[in-house]
């Protein structure tokens, strides 16, 4: 009964989707206000419907109604509790739902907030969102519904929640990734907005602002914890792998965060207004062709998802309504926008030029690497795949350079900056970066690479304090009151750029200055690693909820005195009787411990294999500090007035 | 003229879209390898065997062939009957068991024969991704100066030999 109540309440749902959709657009044209208002509670019953099917689905996972042939495919009645509830988004039809449930609730509290826009345009965006909404939407019922039922031969259990999904990282990647994504979808909405009613001048980009911010912050945390997850659980020690489905998650961030500058330029300077438009169309495509991408089957992925082209015809013909009809949209209405700012070189907007152009070439890079042997197979010049050498021998040095740039651009001032401040500054920071990198490099024996990146992260982290510095103590009121004053906004930019130091230092330091090993290792057996000792102490059999496992005892010891415990674990799932490799780590601010158990050899003897991993956490620390940064911006007080004000 | 600008966003997505339209429902599955013209890439792994430690350097003197295989690939089974064969008329094998277990392979390998001359487990598939396999059965050929020449995906049968015993030398 309740899973044909959750069909019955998302087809509810898209009524209101495409009602949302057409409404508040015909009221536009029409000039009528009732038809214009009608946006905001459309966009509510749209949201409620949709939750009520969410919830409904968790409730079949939650009470095992294994008649769902969605259930019975992700669940068992073995499964942990709070697996079993984000086993709700571990397979293709559940984590539309959860695409959709999101979506919906951007609408909602854009909706919310619709009071502080213009009577036109609130509404107008609101129907933009509902168009994609019901494209969605439509794509769940028709093609993917979760509520298929199996009757009347119902399975006695499920089949399980496939092992490498049941862990922490994946209860909360999915949501984050996706609220990051889809938030985009609100930037783009006023993007379209704008273009519909011609309003496309700096008011725009202050209310899109904040919405990108968040979800900037939101995509930043999705990406790291999917890295994290993928280091600690799939048990190579690696934490991106240029996978199609990551590339899917990392060039809407990019692309996101030429975004947030370029809207930035665009409200102060009312200059790039088309380009930001622009910007904006392209980064919410690039969430939609992820998804294109990740469902239709048309890469192959290690993420191993099932596709079914039926689906990637829909989802094709989606993408092309949508993202081709607002190219469409700008390619007219666009042409009509001038701006007559102009600028100096060394004024700001000259360097978020300089940011955007290099931001747009690395998502390019990106998207053709990853299109390429898609591309190259069209042409018929046969098969390729394209692995991590050419990512990262095109990539790093363009990144490099951005981040070179990106210290430079908080110092310049709008319209001009003064060449001559602007070198004295650089200058001493230069110095400062060659000089600490040079020795630490001579005392390591780093590489060429190594001493520049060394060099770039001190380069910014000189200059952001410089910067900061300068701030504060310009004018008489004193270093602290003055600081207190700096913006949410600037503190944000500030910790977003610290971020993007401290996860190249882990970048770094990972690539150059790992161990691992590969060793067989007897209970008793001691082994030397990177100044570590790792005792292995024996094994025991533990039973979990849903599995039996070999439990590995590792002792590490440091110059005699033991620094950690470990436990690798090898798990036999009972219901696919599938095998998984549990990595034991102990986490470190400057190190990673890792040990994991590989193949049993004879006797009591194991394969083993040992990491130690420097600084691999300021990868994600520097994530983590890139999400507060984020998120502090979009907390600015600025964008708390009503617009007009 | 300016005007026309505008329009190059829609075009570079218009081709974008018919591409993706050709490419829909065509076997993404089927890839040479990158690694045609290049050593075997290092490996660290266990021989099924004699639970020994092999890297590359223990890999037999060429031409040889690596051949992927788990027992939980059906299409293995089909393949086995033929590998015994070119075992027998003197061509070298060395097998890596993919994202196996180590006790039916060795099963396997007892009641079904062994055309191998040496077994590695990649339990994890980690070799496996190494060298770009995308499922089993998928074999590779090394030539005499130890450069892989050829690679083939899905069961080996006299017609795919035919193909394959060409790169053999």
């Amino acid at each position: 009964m309740f899973p044909e109540i959750g069909h019955f309440s998302l087809i509810l749902s898209l009524f209101f989707a495409f009602f949302l959709a057409v409404v508040p657009l015909i009221g536009y044209w029409a000039g009528n206000r009732f038809l214009l208002e009608a946006a905001r509670p459309l966009t509510f019953l749209m949201s409620f419907w949709v939750f009520l099917g969410f919830m409904i689905l968790s409730f079949a996972f939650l009470s095992d109604d294994f008649s769902v042939l969605y259930v019975s495919q992700n669940s068992n009645s073995q499964l942990p509790i709070w697996y079993k509830f984000s086993a709700v988004w571990g397979g293709h039809e559940g984590s539309l739902l959860l695409w959709a449930l999101i979506l919906s609730a951007w609408s909602s509290a854009v909706a919310f907030k619709v009071r502080t826009l213009p009577e036109d345009t609130g509404p107008v965006v609101l129907a933009i969102l509902g168009v994609v909404s019901t494209g969605f939407l439509s794509f769940l019922i028709f093609t993917s519904s979760p509520f298929v039922r199996l009757l009347p031969d119902t399975p006695v259990d499920g089949g399980d929640l496939n092992p490498l999904l049941q862990d922490f990282g994946l209860i909360v990647h999915p949501p984050m990734l996706y609220m990051g994504y889809v938030g985009f979808s609100v930037a783009f909405a006023f993007a379209i907005a704008a273009l519909i009613t011609g309003n496309l001048n700096a008011s725009w980009a202050r209310w899109a602002r904040p919405w990108t911010a968040f979800s900037w912050a939101f995509l930043t945390l999705g990406i790291t914890l999917g890295s994290w997850w993928a280091y600690y659980e799939l048990g190579w020690g690696g934490w991106w792998f240029w996978d199609p489905v990551e590339n899917a998650s990392f060039m809407p961030w990019l692309a996101g965060t030429a975004l947030l500058h370029s809207l930035a330029v665009t409200e102060k300077r009312g200059v790039f207004k088309s380009w930001t438009v622009l910007l904006a169309i392209f980064t919410f495509s690039l969430s939609l062709l992820g998804t294109f991408l990740v469902r239709s089957g048309v890469l192959t992925s290690v993420h191993a998802f099932a596709s079914d082209p039926t689906r990637g015809i829909f989802i094709l013909a989606l993408l092309i309504l949508l993202v081709g009809g607002s190219l469409l949209l700008y390619a007219v209405r666009a042409g009509q926008v001038r701006s007559n700012v102009s600028f100096g070189a060394t004024g700001r907007e000259a360097w978020l030029l300089l940011n955007n152009i290099l931001l747009t070439v690395l998502t390019l890079t990106v998207l053709l690497g990853t299109l390429y042997p898609l591309i190259f197979d069209a042409l018929g010049l046969g098969k390729i795949s394209v692995g991590a050498p050419y990512f990262n021998s095109v990539f790093t040095p363009i990144a490099l350079l951005l981040m070179v740039f990106m210290a430079v651009g908080p110092l310049s001032k709008w319209h001009n900056t003064k060449l001559k401040v602007l070198l004295v500054s650089c200058l001493v920071s230069l110095f400062l970066a060659v000089f600490v990198s040079g020795v630490l490099v001579y005392l390591y024996e780093f590489t060429v690479l190594a001493w520049l990146s060394l060099a770039v992260v001190f380069w910014v982290v000189c200059l952001s304090f410089t910067d900061w510095f300068n701030k504060v103590s310009a004018g008489t009121k004193g270093i602290i009151p003055r600081a207190r004053q700096l913006p949410r906004n600037y503190y944000g930019m500030l910790l977003a750029h610290l971020g993007m130091a401290v996860t190249l230092v882990g970048i770094l330091l990972v690539s150059v200055n790992s161990k691992e090993s590969m060793l067989r290792m007897s209970p008793g057996d001691k082994a030397n690693i990177a100044g570590y000792e790792f005792q292995f102490d024996g094994l025991s059999h533990v039973k979990g909820p849903n599995y039996i496992a070999d439990k590995g005892q590792f002792i590490a010891y440091k110059n005699g005195h033991q620094v950690a415990v470990l436990h690798p674990e090898k798990r036999l799932f009972n219901a696919r009787q599938q095998v998984m490799t549990e990595a034991a780590l102990d986490a470190g601010f400057t190190r990673d411990l890792y040990v994991s158990l590989g193949e049993k050899l004879e006797g009591d003897a194991w394969g083993v294999r040992i990491y130690v991993k420097s600084f691999v956490r300021w990868i994600w620390l520097g994530g983590l500090m890139m999400m507060a940064g984020g998120l502090l911006a979009a907390l600015d007080k600025r964008y708390r007035r009503k617009a007009g004000v | 003229m300016r005007k026309l600008l505008f329009f190059i966003p829609l075009a570079a997505f218009s081709i974008l879209g018919v591409l993706f339209f050709l490419q829909l429902g065509k076997d993404s599955q089927y890839m040479p390898s990158a690694l045609i013209g290049k050593t075997v890439p290092d490996f660290n792994l266990v021989s099924l065997l004699s639970d020994e430690i092999l890297t590359q350097e223990d890999l037999p003197n060429g031409p040889f062939l690596i051949n992927f295989w788990g027992t939980w690939c059906p299409a293995c089974h089909i393949e086995h009957p033929y590998l015994m064969a070119l075992a027998q008329s003197g061509i070298t094998l060395v097998g890596i068991d993919y994202k196996d277990e180590k006790a039916p392979a060795q099963r396997w390998l007892v009641e079904k024969g062994n055309p191998y001359q040496m077994v590695l487990m990649d339990e994890m598939g980690r070799f496996g991704i190494d060298m770009g396999v995308t499922g089993a059965p998928e074999t590779f050929v090394v030539n005499r100066s130890g450069i892989i020449v050829y690679r083939h995906q899905g069961e080996i049968n006299e017609q795919s030999w035919q193909q394959l015993k060409g790169y053999l030398k």
